[in-house]
């Protein structure tokens, strides 16, 4: 049990983002660059080179995961975690350094991705496993397993593209699920599914960290990765700055979250949405609607979070997930389910606002994820803009539960309690 | 990755045996992929199950299927028949110029589709490069492998209407064999270089099908090699298609004498767009991911 699975030393992966490195979708892009460049050396003189600006997506990784241990990946978004999981499983070549991976590495970036509309779900079930480094003979011995975790018997025979689409996430799950590597690297796959699929997903996930397999786990969900593995690695930057028990790990990816938060959003590199955005989330905030005071609130009351952005585009809507302290989402407001009560106004200013009538929620942590769109597209996201904390309060006069409480929720009500 | 170090438990044990083997993931330069037999032996299922994807993917849905195969080649012929052979009155050595046409159309017809998907194969197939791990190769590999079908479906068709034209086929048609090897050579040199390029410039898309062009009329498939005095005639067999197309009509029709020079120049030039392709692949195959 104590053989090295994986060791990486001084691991790095290098991106040029310079001009004439990224690979032009057409000729008439690349002639347009090729003119943008011109007029930058013309400006700035002959100094920047394609050479010139890189991009160290991972840098100096040294880690050593041992045969068996399931280990959490854990980052902001652009932190790396990808990145490292792309080199584990031979997708692309490290820019620096080494990794000895030891036994067979089966990959679950995304769920999925082999599948081919016109082929039936059993043709398939035998494209994608080879795909995954399935061996024939072990797709046809697993095939009867692989099609009950589906539970999809009669689609068998049907184009994948008449599947719905949780038909196809689970067909895909299941041939994922019955790889059998030694090495399995997984990226954000559970997110996919119906919640009964999920358990299912998730049992099927401990079952083979239990089987002794080595499981290196990223998920933006910290209860899953803190249920799942022992061990974490939180990456930053690039590198890997925290290396321990996960339980701690996720400890200190929440610390450095919320220093994250305080600071100007603009200086912020790991967000969503095009390279070429059009406006940018500048600030966020949330106030209490009575008090008026940010980053805290009242339970019960009300409350108001300010989207300051740099750029007013048309038709700008803003969606924002309110997440637990363990990076479960606990509730979504979208501006595009539009209400009545809705206004768009011309005197605002560079900003978005939202009202909640009520903080229906349980004392605690809370972080705010922010994604903006304009021009019908997405144009920037950032997760963990801004942290709040709720105050224990009272909602419909009843007083909230301070500790002990399950869930995130609370929800006004009353009962009729019977008497003898 | 090792397919043969699979460790089962026990009770359900599939594949068995070896201790599992350590691969070294490093920064590469010059050649180190394609060309270790290892690597691609490791994944020959995968190689076959895109074949047999491109294959069935290709006709699925489609209202005449196979007869596409046939359909190219012989509405080429008679625009040929039309146009070269009557109004212009291209000569065709003595053969009937339909026939003559024909020969040389079906093996075009494999080399040009072959080219068309092969060198679109790994853009078209981006979400599953940008995601797993498997050689790259079988990509253009796989789409000119599924290219065999049809072949064999038109070398079928050409046959029996070899025959009920009352042309009785030579001996040589022992050597269709060769012939086609030649031509998959070639066109997997082609496909490689072409679909590796495309990753990076996708130009390519649009220069492919002018190219396919170009080729069809440096080819004597129109007209005959004959109308080229020596030595271009032989030279122009540096276009691994004229050995071809000029060997088809040989074994098919019984031309007097058997091109042997022109066969091999082609073969030998195959081989260098074979070698010249692979090459390339293999020096690029590990940014494909990084800029697909």
């Amino acid at each position: 049990m104590s053989d090295v699975a994986i060791q990486t030393e001084e691991l790095g992966k290098r991106y040029n983002i310079g001009v004439g490195t990224r690979g032009y979708d057409t000729l008439r892009e690349s002639i347009v660059n090729t003119a943008k460049s011109l007029g930058r050396r013309v400006k700035r003189g002959s100094s920047e080179t394609a050479e010139g600006r890189t991009v160290w997506a991972l840098k100096d990784v040294s880690v050593t995961v041992r045969t068996g241990e399931v280990v959490g990946l854990i980052g902001h978004n652009g932190a790396g975690k990808s990145t490292l999981l792309k080199i584990l499983s031979r997708i692309v070549e490290p820019s620096t350094g080494w990794a000895d991976v030891t036994g067979r590495a089966g990959s679950l970036l995304e769920v999925g991705t082999g599948f081919h509309p016109e082929l039936t779900g059993r043709e398939n079930i035998f494209l994608n496993g080879a795909i995954l480094g399935m061996r024939r003979s072990e797709i046809r011995a697993r095939f009867d397993e692989i099609v009950e975790f589906a539970d999809m018997e009669q689609f068998l025979d049907t184009p994948v593209k008449r599947y719905s689409s949780g038909m196809s996430v689970r067909l895909a799950f299941a041939v994922a699920a019955h790889l059998e590597p030694e090495i399995l690297l997984v990226d954000e796959v559970l997110a996919v599914g119906d919640a009964a699929f999920q358990r299912k997903s998730l049992a099927k996930m401990s079952e083979v960290a239990s089987e002794g397999r080595t499981v290196i786990f990223v998920s933006h969900n910290l209860a899953i990765i803190q249920a799942l593995c022992q061990r974490g690695i939180l990456l930053e930057r690039g590198r890997a700055v925290v290396d321990g028990p996960v339980g701690e790990t996720v400890d200190q990816y929440l610390r450095s979250l919320e220093m994250g938060a305080s600071d100007d959003l603009l200086d912020r590199a790991d967000r969503d949405g095009r390279s070429w955005r059009q406006s940018q989330i500048s600030r966020l905030a949330l106030y209490d609607g009575i008090s008026g005071k940010p980053d805290v609130v009242v339970g019960g009351r009300p409350a108001r979070i300010v989207v300051e952005l740099t750029e007013i585009l048309p038709m700008t809507e803003c969606r924002l997930t309110i997440v637990n302290s363990l990076g479960q989402p606990v509730a979504s407001l979208d501006s595009e389910l539009s209400a009545p009560v809705d206004t768009r106004d011309s005197e605002l200013g560079p900003q978005i606002q939202c009202s909640i009538d009520m903080i229906s929620l349980l004392p605690g942590r809370y972080r705010i994820d922010v994604l903006l769109k304009g021009r019908r597209q997405i144009q920037d996201g950032l997760h963990a803009a801004a942290f709040f904390e709720v105050q224990p309060g009272v909602i419909g006069e009843r007083p909230m539960p301070i500790s002990g409480a399950e869930g995130d929720v609370v929800i006004p009500h009353s009962w009729r309690l019977p008497v003898p | 990755m090792e397919q043969t170090a699979v460790k089962e438990p026990p009770e359900k044990a599939v594949v068995t045996g070896h201790r599992p083997e350590t691969i070294r993931l490093k920064p590469t330069r010059g050649f180190s992929r394609v060309l270790s037999p290892k690597e691609l032996w490791r994944y020959r299922d995968l190689a076959f199950q895109i074949a047999a994807r491109d294959v069935t993917v290709r006709y699925r849905q489609t209202a005449l299927g196979a007869a596409w195969a046939v359909l190219q080649p012989v509405g080429f012929m008679v625009v040929f028949t039309i146009f070269f052979g009557n109004l212009a009155g291209v000569s065709s050595d003595g053969q009937p110029y339909a026939l003559f046409a024909l020969t040389a159309l079906v093996p075009w017809t494999f080399f040009a589709n072959a080219m068309l998907l092969g060198s679109e194969s790994l853009v078209s197939n981006s979400a599953l490069v940008s995601k797993i791990y498997f050689p790259r190769i079988f990509m253009p590999a796989g789409a000119i492998a599924a290219g065999f079908v049809d072949l064999s479906v038109s070398l079928v068709i050409l046959t029996v209407i070899v025959l009920v034209w009352g042309v009785v086929p030579t001996l040589a048609v022992l050597l269709l064999p060769l012939l086609i090897a030649i031509m998959a050579a070639a066109v997997m040199g082609v496909a490689a270089g072409l679909s590796a390029v495309n990753v990076r410039y996708r130009d390519v898309r649009y220069v492919i099908p002018f190219t396919v062009q170009m080729w069809l009329f440096a080819t004597p498939i129109a007209y005959p090699s004959s109308l080229l005095d020596e030595p271009w005639r032989v030279i122009s067999a540096i276009n691994p298609m004229v050995g071809v197309v000029e060997g088809f009509r040989w074994a098919f029709l019984g031309s007097p004498d058997a091109p042997w020079a022109l066969i091999g120049v082609s073969a030998a030039s195959a081989l260098v767009f074979l070698a010249a392709g692979l090459a390339y692949f293999d020096r690029v195959e590990r940014a494909f991911a990084d800029v697909i």
